[in-house]
Order: structure tokens, then C-alpha cells, then sequence
């Protein structure tokens, strides 16, 4: 039987990781690399490295954090944060990563997702999107979440499929760092319009919250952070709750 | 010397650095001496069945792969183009193994993408592996089940999640990327 991925996201700047981690097991919590294999032993499904820095110098230094992760992971991983041409995902691809996800470039341009999956195969590809309530309804939000646009998130999710996204990575801004669970409803609503796996994020605050994702929706995987990296729940103490509860974890 | 057999189609990188991570090195390749020549030969795969195929008899490599003797080793689209045929681009492959690829049925989601577990492992590539690990995935197309098929799968259909035939073996999953379990598959393979 197909799993359901747990993903945890490491965000990076200058090639450091950003949140104040701390880890009795790491010497250098600041190291993505060594935090992501610190991930992968737990039994992590997949990782997102999300550059948040993302300007044209800085993108070496990304560069080469993708391929000295390429060399030290063997789980598969996503790249995202500033790509917006297929140049820009070329070389992350090149540097070792297994996908890119792009955001902002895909709305204002969507035969980027187009041109990506022409180049590198759908699978590839994972569309991003971020999502927030206006009067009621889910819109999609660009450049990091400060700027709304007039798309309504569901048909987003379904040109991008059209336009031949492998994956959708969906992140309900109103509920990322809140901890008080999953966004389910605009999961399952995105999750029945597309045939794409989805992958669910935002709001993951407690084991329960994983488990009652997995049975409301069809969401093929979840994707936290904070939750992780401030040692408030472990991959092995969720994976085995989730076992428990007859939810098919690896 | 192992070979990496380049196509043109997708990533060389993470075969390169799994083997690399094993204590092997690894030469990607598409010099029909230098293929010869190797010790084992891997095809990997992310891409599309026609211009990988297209690439391969390019280079003469589609006569050459099944014709060696030395242990061959496909990978995900590798696999796919090691068969008979493929429904992606009506591609005909190189009929190491008696089977077709066909499309996932319509009314699941494709590409099965993630980890699934094996079931009905045997011989050689599998020694040693727990009989329903769980390895990554990442295919929209998939190969039927036949005398060669070494692991199956489950994903809307059970399908050939490993196939053998004498020294040819492929794989559908990517041991690359499949932690602890692909690293063994791989060893089994490099050690053969």
C-alpha cells in the first residue's frame, strides 16, 4: 500500500538554516545538511529545502548546499524558494535535487510549469501554492504571502495541473504557525479537484493533527517545521502514533 | 569500472552519489568501448520512453545493452525501456523482458509517487531485504507482470516492481533513493 509521506521543511538563508534549532545530536544545528540527515535517520518520507534568501548571489551558495545534501541524503528532496526560469531550476536539478517547487513565477508566468515539465518531467515539478481566506473563500497569496491575487485557490490547483504540475504543495496561511491542525477543509477541497498527489502544510501543532489530516482528506502527504525542529514532537514518536491509529506510515 | 549509461534523460547525479556513498565509482557514459568494457552496467532513468529510446539507438546502444553479459541493472524508466514495449510514445524497447509498459488506469492518482512496500520478493537482488520493505516510487507508467518479475507491487493494480531475466535486473522503485533498503538492493547488485 502507498504510504503517506511525512515531510519535514528546513528553511535556509546565506546556506544556513533559519529557525534557532537546537538538537542535542547536532554540533552545528545551523548545518541544513546535517539536520536533513538527522531527518532522514528518524525515517523523514522526503525533505523541502526552502531558500527564503533567494537573490541571484546567494543562489551559489544554494547551489552548493543542494549538492553536498545530494552527496549525504538518500531520501528524495525538493528545492524551492526564488526559482523562476528554467535555468534557475536546472541548476538545482543539476546540483542533485530530486524537484524544485515554484510559487510566485508560476502565477505570473504559468507556462513556466509548462516549460519545467517539457524539460525535467512532471514529476519534477511541484507547484506551490499558498493559500488564505478572503471573505470566506481561499485566494491564492504570492512573494512569500504579502501579495493576494484574484485566484481562487481550487482552480488554481487545477490549471496547474493542466499546465502539468507533478505535485501540489498547499500551505493554508491562515493556519501556518498557529499548531491548532490542518487546514482540512481547502486540502480536500484541492485534493478532490486535481489527480495530483497533494502534499498538506500549515498549522501542524500536535500528533492528532497528522492523524485526522490523513483520515478527512485524500492528502498523499503532510509537511511541517516548527513542530520538528523545536523538538516538540519526533518522526519516530509520530510514525508510530499514526501506526497505531491504522494510518499506513513507512 | 561500473557504468552509468547516459541518455539524456534525467538525473545520473543521484545513481552517482548513491554508489559513492557505497564506497564505488562509477563513470556515466554513453561509449559503446567504455559500456562493454565495464564491470556492471547501470541505466537509469527519469524521462520520457520514445527520445530516450530514440537517444539509445542513436548511440547504437540499444543493440549493445542486451546483448552484454556482464550484470546490467535498469532503473525506473531503464526498466520500462528493457522491456518489450511501452505504451509512452508507442515505444519499442529492447525485449530483454517478455512484458509490456502500460499507463496507470484512469481514476488514481498519477504518478504513484512515494514509498510502497514490496511483496513476493525473490532471488538475488533482494537477499537479505525484509520481503515488504517499503521503497520510493515515482512512475506513471508501469511494467505487467510476467515469468520475470522478481517483486511486485500494489498501486491501483499490482504490477512488476522488479524484474530478472539471466544477468539483466531493473527495478521500478529507485533504490537511489529509498534509504537503508535501496542501499542494500544496490550492494546486492554491486556485489554480484
Amino acid at each position: 500500500m502507498l504510504k503517506k509521506r511525512i515531510i519535514p521543511c528546513l528553511d535556509i538563508r546565506d546556506g544556513r538554516t533559519v529557525k534557532g534549532i537546537h538538537f542535542e545530536q547536532l554540533r552545528d544545528a545551523g548545518d541544513p545538511v546535517a539536520l536533513a540527515q538527522l531527518y532522514v535517520e528518524q525515517g523523514a518520507d522526503e525533505l523541502v529545502f526552502l531558500d527564503i534568501t533567494a537573490t541571484v548571489e546567494k543562489r551559489k551558495t544554494l547551489c552548493s548546499l543542494v549538492s553536498r545534501a545530494a552527496r549525504a541524503i538518500d531520501i528524495p528532496f525538493t528545492v524551492g524558494g526564488g526559482i523562476s526560469s528554467v535555468e534557475d531550476a536546472l541548476q538545482l536539478i543539476r546540483s542533485g535535487a530530486d524537484k524544485i517547487s515554484i510559487n510566485s513565477a508560476a502565477v505570473l508566468r504559468p507556462e513556466l510549469i509548462t516549460e519545467l515539465a517539457a524539460r525535467l518531467g512532471s514529476q519534477c515539478v511541484v507547484v506551490a501554492i499558498d493559500t488564505r481566506k478572503i471573505e470566506g473563500i481561499d485566494h491564492v497569496f504570492i512573494q512569500g504571502g504579502r501579495q493576494a491575487t484574484p485566484l481562487v485557490t481550487v482552480d488554481w490547483a487545477r490549471q496547474a495541473e493542466a499546465y502539468g504540475a507533478g505535485e501540489i504543495l498547499l500551505t493554508s496561511m491562515n493556519k501556518d504557525g498557529t499548531g491548532s491542525g490542518f487546514d482540512l477543509a481547502v486540502t480536500q477541497e484541492v485534493s478532490q479537484a486535481v489527480s495530483l498527489p497533494v502534499i498538506a502544510s500549515g498549522g501542524a501543532g500536535s500528533e492528532e493533527h497528522f492523524k485526522t489530516l490523513f483520515e478527512a482528506t485524500d492528502t498523499a502527504a503532510a509537511l511541517a517545521a516548527g513542530i520538528f525542529h523545536f523538538g516538540r514532537l519526533s518522526l519516530p514518536q509520530l510514525k508510530a502514533y499514526l501506526k497505531t491509529a491504522n494510518i499506513p506510515v513507512r | 569500472m561500473i557504468a552509468i549509461v547516459h541518455y539524456n534523460a534525467g538525473n545520473t547525479r543521484s545513481v552517482t552519489n548513491a554508489l559513492e556513498r557505497l564506497g564505488y565509482e562509477a563513470r556515466v557514459t554513453d561509449d559503446p568501448a567504455q559500456i562493454q568494457q565495464a564491470e556492471k552496467v547501470i541505466l537509469p532513468g527519469v524521462g520520457e520512453a520514445a527520445s530516450a529510446m530514440h537517444y539509445l539507438k542513436e548511440k547504437g546502444l540499444d543493440r549493445l545493452l542486451p546483448a552484454l553479459d556482464q550484470p546490467v541493472l535498469g532503473i525506473c524508466l531503464g526498466l520500462q525501456l528493457m522491456c518489450r514495449y511501452s505504451e509512452e510514445g508507442d515505444t519499442s524497447g529492447m525485449a530483454i523482458f517478455n512484458t509490456e509498459v502500460k499507463r496507470f488506469p484512469p481514476g488514481g492518482r498519477v504518478p504513484h509517487m512515494g514509498w510502497n512496500n514490496l511483496r513476493q520478493v525473490s532471488g538475488a537482488l533482494f537477499a537479505g531485504i525484509d520481503p515488504d520493505a517499503d521503497v520510493y516510487f515515482v512512475h506513471s507508467y508501469y511494467a505487467a507482470c510476467c515469468a520475470h518479475t522478481v517483486a511486485r507491487s500494489d498501486y491501483l493494480l499490482p504490477f512488476s516492481a522488479a524484474l530478472q531475466h539471466n544477468n539483466f535486473y531493473a527495478v521500478q522503485f529507485h533504490p537511489e533513493k529509498s534509504a537503508g533498503t535501496g542501499a542494500e538492493i544496490l550492494k546486492n547488485f554491486l556485489t554480484l
